[in-house]
């Protein structure tokens, strides 16, 4: 499918490009979108992209190839991004990620063979004081007391069940710390 | 610490969820925006000025001076909220827009009136998807109740409020490089002048205000109880309350609201509960992020109060207020690594002399971690570091070179030991266990 055309996406292209006054600034997060329907930034998304924000196709590139979040091959149904800054590593961060990408049997930046996960380890993600921690497209992955191999077993083994699970179980330790921050 | 009186965590005192607009409302909730409305621009600028409110996202410019500069005859204005929170060691914008977002709003709003602007962006970071999303949908609520919009609360005064997402590039938190990115170029800074607040200079070429999300949340509570009560709290150069993020080897990371007046002491030992590990004490503190210079966590360092003034005299900033402590199991040789290997990865590229000097300063300490490196590569890294200070287009060139040119100075030793003796090979550094 397309996103030009597309009623998915109509009305939230439209809202982007009506909220500034220039409709190339509209070219992130019609990126977003490009890549919510791909899976991945590719040259079809990047010329609808251009098209919808009066621009050219090379430049709606550089600006994709400019930002990390914009992924220029396919990735996993879940990224996995897991926080290795000097925070996190002073809590094991390191480890962390090294024995997760071990436990899915991938190598830094892979994706597993059923193309379930893609995993990598990125900069402070603003969660801290939650280390080590992570995000899983895009939505932060926090416990109390921070994020342990146990976790991400449970967290691996339930989006193999099915998203729903996975997302209650993201739910459950969400709330956890919420009630921490509300007594604190 | 039952007796302090929070700003920004307001909902702590009277223990309110604020994330529903009619509990913020309840309690005092655009009760500030009331009293902007029924001023004049120049008399909310004033209020502000007055107060001593500084920036919150490092530099601690003096907010009302900074709205000052907006020229007045000039037709179209712009707010934008700076929101891009990616210092390494900070997460108190997020706790602002997670728990007290309308606050933010309300104080946007306040601003964008002062200054005559009639839109306003809010620039996330890409990871604060969700953020955006509770923020857009507040913006509709606030809607319902002539908030936002056309004729805000009756006055006449139309804003309308929009959020952008950023997609993962800490130098979009540089704020001429947040214009170019909300501009749909690549997030790169810009050469300056003009500055944003010239015409010319700010987003499309218009005069722009760019604050921080803690700094805007101030504005709501500056406006109803005055400029004296906000300048009552606090110490002289540094008024009001700050949010302290604190994370590391401590017993209690998390963010806390403090008066600037606060040591470190009270925070790091009584609130946080000292070192996390038993048997171990503390080393070092970053109080700004990767960004500040490291000092030393001794007694006088803990007894130094967290405003700008004071920090300045222990040899470091208080800056976005990100403290990261270290135990004394921590080599600050892999500290500085790690620091670097950021403002490597973080690097826009514009200017020679911060991306070949992240490029170099990565490439000597790994040497130096791995234990082949020389006294000279000391030297070496330490020139690069000093030549790259104050020559570059935006702040992230001196920020990088502060991990190499403080460790050297305050921790000298911890390079030292794993530099070649003799052309030996020394000891690799160690790595931190998980769980520590
Ligand atoms: C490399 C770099 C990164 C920055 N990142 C941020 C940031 O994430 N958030 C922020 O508010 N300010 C950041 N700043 C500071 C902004 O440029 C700007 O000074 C600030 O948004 C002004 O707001 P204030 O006066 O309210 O502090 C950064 C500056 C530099 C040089
Ligand atoms: S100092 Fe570094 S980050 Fe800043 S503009 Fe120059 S290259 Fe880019
Ligand atoms: S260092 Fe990991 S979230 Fe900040």
């Amino acid at each position: 499918m397309a996103i030009i055309g597309n009623k998915k996406y109509q009305e939230r292209i439209n809202e982007h490009l009506a909220k500034y006054p220039d409709k190339r600034s509209a070219v992130m997060p019609l990126l977003y979108i490009a890549q919510e329907e791909y899976g991945w930034v590719n040259d079809e998304g990047i010329a609808e992209v251009a098209q919808l924000c009066d621009m050219d196709a090379t430049q709606v590139k550089s600006i994709a190839g400019f930002y990390t979040m914009y992924s220029e091959k396919p990735k996993g149904k879940y990224w996995l991004q897991v926080c290795t800054d000097l925070a996190c590593a002073l809590r094991g961060a390191d480890e962390l990620h090294h024995e997760l990408l071990h436990e899915l049997g991938i190598e830094e930046g892979g994706t597993t063979e059923d193309g379930m996960f893609t995993a990598e380890h990125v900069m402070c993600l603003a969660g801290c004081d939650r280390a080590p921690m992570l995000q899983c497209n895009f939505h932060f992955v926090e416990a109390v007391g921070g994020l342990t191999m146990a976790h991400l077993r449970e967290l691996i083994a339930a989006a193999r069940q099915d998203d729903k699970t996975l997302q209650k179980l993201i739910a459950k330790w969400r709330d956890e710390v919420n009630k921490q921050v509300q007594q604190s | 610490m039952s007796e302090t009186k929070h700003i920004l965590l307001r909902w702590k005192d009277v223990k309110a969820d604020f994330r529903k607009l009619a509990e913020y409302r309840k309690h005092e909730g655009f009760e500030g925006l009331k009293k902007a409305l029924a001023a004049k621009p120049e008399e909310v600028i004033d209020v502000v000025k007055n107060s001593g409110l500084r920036g919150r996202g490092g530099a601690g410019f003096p907010t009302g001076v900074k709205w000052s500069f907006i020229p007045k005859q000039e037709p179209i204005k712009y707010f934008v909220v700076n929101a891009d929170e990616s210092e390494t060691g900070t997460f108190k914008d997020r706790l602002i827009m997670e728990t007290n977002p309308y606050q933010l709003l309300e104080g946007l709003l306040i601003g964008a009136y002062a200054i005559g602007a009639h839109t306003a962006y809010i620039y996330l970071r890409g990871e604060f998807w969700d953020i955006a999303a509770q923020l857009d949908a507040c913006i509709e609520e606030m809607r319902k109740e002539g908030l936002v919009g056309k004729n805000i609360l009756g006055s006449g005064y139309d804003c309308e409020i929009y959020t952008h997402l950023g997609a993962g590039a800490y130098i979009c938190g540089e704020e001429t490089a947040l214009l170019n990115s909300l501009e749909g170029k690549l997030g790169q800074p810009r050469v300056r002048p003009p500055f944003p607040a010239n015409k010319g200079g700010g987003l499309y070429g218009e005069p722009t205000v760019v604050n921080n999300v803690e700094t805007i949340a101030n504005v709501p509570w500056i406006m109803t109880h005055g400029a004296d009560a906000y300048k009552a709290i606090g110490t002289e150069q540094s008024a009001g309350t700050k949010l302290y993020c604190v994370s590391g080897h401590v017993k209690k990371p998390g963010v806390y609201e403090l008066p600037f007046s606060a040591t470190f002491r009270e925070l790091l030992v009584d609130i946080c509960g000292g070192p996390s590990v038993e048997g171990r004490s503390f080393k070092a503190l970053l109080p700004s992020g990767g960004s500040g210079p490291i000092v030393p966590l001794n007694d006088k360092v803990l007894d130094t109060r967290m405003s700008y003034e004071d920090t300045a005299k222990i040899g470091t900033i208080i800056g976005s207020a990100s403290l990261i402590v270290m135990d004394d199991s921590v080599d600050i040789t892999w500290v500085a690594s790690k620091v670097t290997k950021f403002f490597k990865h973080e690097s826009c590229g514009k200017c020679t002399p911060c991306r070949e000097g992240t490029y170099w300063l990565d490439k000597v300490i790994d040497r130096i971690m791995a234990g082949e490196g020389s006294e000279r590569d000391i030297t070496l890294i330490e020139n690069v570091a000093k030549n790259m200070a104050g020559i570059t287009l935006c702040a992230l060139g001196e920020f990088a070179a502060n991990p190499i040119i403080h460790t050297i100075k305050q921790f000298p030793d911890d390079f030292k030991q794993h530099v070649k003796k003799d052309g030996k090979a020394a000891k690799p550094v160690a790595l931190p266990a998980a769980g520590d």
